[in-house]
């Protein structure tokens, strides 16, 4: 094995999106542009210009097709990848079931931005949660790192269980803010990441086949269950390659959460995506002022990693839920799902929802002391105040 | 039923129904193996046509509007229904100008 010596750039989340797309050797990318993605399928475009790659880049006339035109390529067996954000997620919504039905390993990277009206292009998860129930893998970057790593690892994990990924970061904070990534030479990405081994093809014209084809009421119940127990599946997958992924690189993902002082916290903040890294920071400060809190950061929302969520629950007072998102007519969508999660199981603790960053609004350091401070409050006097605040609302 | 003459030819003979009584006999994607030979659309009917040969003028109409097509010739000169494709649209009914076909609800 050649010796891991890693390539640090200052790029963009995007960026770091679409050198992983180079390094992960994908064969097609079928996109439309939308505001925050455009610099990641610009910039591959821009390294099919130089000639530094030979993906086949589909320029289409709007999302659905995008979606449509990397399904046709992932069911010849071909590497594919697409991106987009809110209103290309949506409008993309039909062709994420056939993705998914047809058990296509598909990497997208989603940006979230919040949803139309009133119209906005900044950071909010409602546009991917929304697209919970299609039979997509989710996973949430916290930063550019994350972004470059996560779909690597997505194109892994799909890859294995035969079930598409998305891998999300947020509008400008990661999409346009520049860091320090840590980049895999292109060898060593080759061994940690050979090329795909399909299923079926469409090019197999010794053994045709049709994809997407009917199923009657006597079959359509059974592929159901295929999908539902390849997302169950894939939580294994999920943990393994996340292993092999900190053993040759670093960086550790074999938890489906990533878990800060949970041990001896009072009470955990969780949530998804780059607002954690926000929280992490404020944790070591609460911390040093003596809170007893910790975090629970939400990789992957699906497959849901219910029971790493438990043994969390089974150790703290309480749970925090920030939501950069909304469920109209129930609750923040982390928080129903984290509490639909426990239901039945012995844990207990007090949970309260704080909807938060909503379109971009800011959410500060300051913030997680504010919300630390009520929890503190809610935890020692036992009375939850309530159960979903609208925390940053003009009153 | 009488597939010495299909429109499937001599292929008809390797046709095979694909059954998957257990969940590992499922291909884990849902993509249908092989063609139609293997994935018979006649289980879909409720009414089937049934011909009266001593109607039938051999005008060959019902063999022209079968959308499917699985009305054939047979070497008699009449018509016959491949019942394994046959989705019982009745169309072939419809058109027959003697009414040398009507289409009787199945027991299955």
């Amino acid at each position: 094995m050649v010796e891991y010596k890693p390539i640090r750039k200052v790029v963009s989340g995007n960026y770091a999106a679409a050198y992983a797309v180079k390094h992960a050797r994908v064969q097609v990318v079928a996109a439309y542009p939308i505001t925050p993605q455009t610099s990641i399928i610009e910039k591959i475009a821009e390294f099919i210009a130089n000639g530094e790659t030979d993906i086949q880049y589909v320029p289409v006339e709007s999302e659905h097709s995008a979606m449509a035109a990397t399904i046709g390529a992932s069911a010849t067996g071909a590497r594919a990848f697409t991106a987009t954000a809110a209103q290309g997620l949506a409008l993309m919504h039909e062709m994420l079931h056939w993705a998914s039905g047809a058990r296509l390993p598909i990497v997208m990277v989603d940006v979230n931005r919040a949803m139309a009206p009133p119209w906005s292009v900044w950071d909010d998860q409602t546009d991917s949660l929304a697209q919970r129930d299609t039979g997509w893998m989710q996973f949430y970057a916290e930063n550019n790192q994350e972004v470059y790593d996560g779909v690597l690892m997505a194109f892994k994990v799909a890859e294995t269980v035969n079930v598409p990924v998305m891998v999300v970061e947020s509008a400008f904070i990661l999409s346009h803010t520049y860091d320090v990534v840590e980049m895999i030479p292109q060898e060593l990405v080759d061994e940690f990441l050979p090329p795909r081994k399909p299923l079926y093809t469409l090019t197999d014209f010794d053994n045709p086949i049709s994809v997407g084809a009917l199923a009657t009421p006597a079959d359509y119940y059974e592929f159901r269950y295929k999908l539902a127990k390849a997302h169950e599946d894939a939580k294994k997958v999920i943990k393994e390659v996340g292993k092999e992924f900190g053993e040759r690189f670093g960086r550790d993902y074999s938890d489906m959460i990533e878990k800060g002082h949970v041990d001896d916290a009072d009470f955990v903040f969780m949530g998804l995506g780059s607002l954690m890294g926000t929280v992490k920071e404020a944790v070591d400060l609460l911390r040093s002022e003596g809170y007893k809190v910790g975090y629970a950061k939400v990789r992957w929302f699906r497959p849901f990693p219910r029971e790493e969520l438990l043994e969390i629950a089974e150790k703290v007072k309480g749970i925090a839920v920030l939501d950069r998102n909304f469920s109209f007519g129930q609750e923040g969508i982390l928080f129903n799902e984290a509490k639909g999660a426990l239901y039945g199981t012995g844990a207990r603790p007090i949970m309260k929802n704080y909807i938060v960053g909503l379109g971009g609004r800011d959410f500060t350091v300051r913030d997680v002391r504010a919300i630390a401070e009520n929890m503190k409050e809610i935890i020692e006097s036992g009375k939850l105040d309530r159960e979903v605040e609208w925390f940053h609302l003009k009153r | 039923m009488g597939l010495e003459n299909t429109l499937f030819g001599e292929k008809k003979a390797e046709a095979r129904k694909l059954t998957f009584r257990s969940i590992e006999q499922y291909p884990e994607a849902p993509v249908s193996l092989g063609t139609t030979l293997s994935n018979f659309t006649g289980d879909w009917r409720t009414f089937m046509p049934v011909i009266d040969e001593s109607k039938c003028v051999k005008c060959y109409i019902c063999w022209k509007f079968c959308p499917e097509p699985a009305i054939y010739i047979k070497p008699d000169g009449y018509v016959a229904v491949d019942y394994d494709y046959c989705k019982g649209c009745g169309i072939c009914a419809n058109e027959c100008p003697t009414n040398a076909i009507t289409m009787e609800k199945e027991e299955k």
